[in-house]
């Protein structure tokens, strides 16, 4: 087992055991939390993955924004003077057959399926690649990514205010 | 000892998949399902990057997660305004108490 395994072994853990969190607990704040915990460990798998440039981006942007967003949405839609900031679930038992369901067919078929794989080579940075793509071949869709922020934008702070 | 491949980072995206699904369809609270949302498209992105790593595709597959997580959080932006709208209208964010469409 060589130390890319162990890594992997343990940025794996930390996401889908803190995913497992996220999903059954039932205090809210602990629930975003535990989300933290899995969106770092997703970045780990970035790195492990040499895509480093989408490792900090999700960093910044989920770890950063994303998630300070939804602790607003948390702080500002439950009753804070309630000491408790507890959910409940509908249908649990159903739900998690069929979730158990999905998730062995969804393995069943990555495992099956022969992919089409080619021998790995070292990699350097992946940004100034990106960067060329992105304003050359995807030039177009880069500009409607910025229109699509700025709708974005104007519509939550019209929303937000009325 | 087999050596960590491409199908390992797909198991632990589908794995964090199933439990997003789980959160939409169980959770009351509207945070938790875009919390649950959150999880897919993170779990979306790790098949991309796995892809782009281990296929032959360049880094085509990288920088659709790099859009994929730009609408995340565009979205992300947008929900959390229906859900103050939301809770100023109803003073509560369970997605099964707001059925004031039906009939």
């Amino acid at each position: 087992m060589t130390v890319y395994d162990i890594i992997f072994y343990l940025f794996a853990l930390i996401s889908v055991g803190s995913a497992f969190f996220v999903v059954t607990l039932r205090n809210i704040v602990y629930s975003a939390f535990f989300l933290l915990f899995t969106l770092f460990g997703i970045a780990g798998l970035f790195v492990l993955l040499s895509a480093d440039f989408i490792a900090v981006v999700q960093l910044v942007v989920y770890v950063g924004a994303i998630l300070v967003l939804i602790l607003f949405g948390v702080m500002l839609t439950s009753n804070i003077t309630q000491v408790k900031i507890k959910t409940s679930s509908l249908q649990i038992i159903p739900s998690a057959i069929a979730v158990l369901i999905l998730a062995f067919s969804l393995i069943k078929i990555f495992l099956n399926t022969n992919w089409k794989t080619v021998p790995l080579t070292v990699q350097s940075s992946s940004v100034e690649g990106l960067g060329v793509l992105l304003l050359n071949q995807y030039s177009v869709v880069f500009e409607l990514i910025g229109i699509l922020l700025l709708i974005a934008l104007i519509g939550a702070a019209s929303m937000a205010r009325r | 000892m087999i050596h960590i491949g491409l199908n390992h980072y797909l198991i632990v995206s589908s794995l964090l998949f199933s439990l997003g699904i789980f959160a939409v369809i169980t959770r009351k609270n509207a945070i938790m399902v875009l919390m649950g949302i959150e999880l897919i498209l993170n779990s979306a992105n790790i098949n991309f990057v796995a892809f782009a790593r281990y296929g032959n595709f360049g880094l085509t597959g990288q920088l659709t997660a790099l859009f994929v997580i730009i609408l995340a959080a565009a979205e992300a932006a947008i929900a959390m305004a229906i859900v103050l709208n939301i809770y100023k209208m109803f003073t509560n964010i369970n997605v099964d108490e707001i059925d004031t469409l039906k009939d």
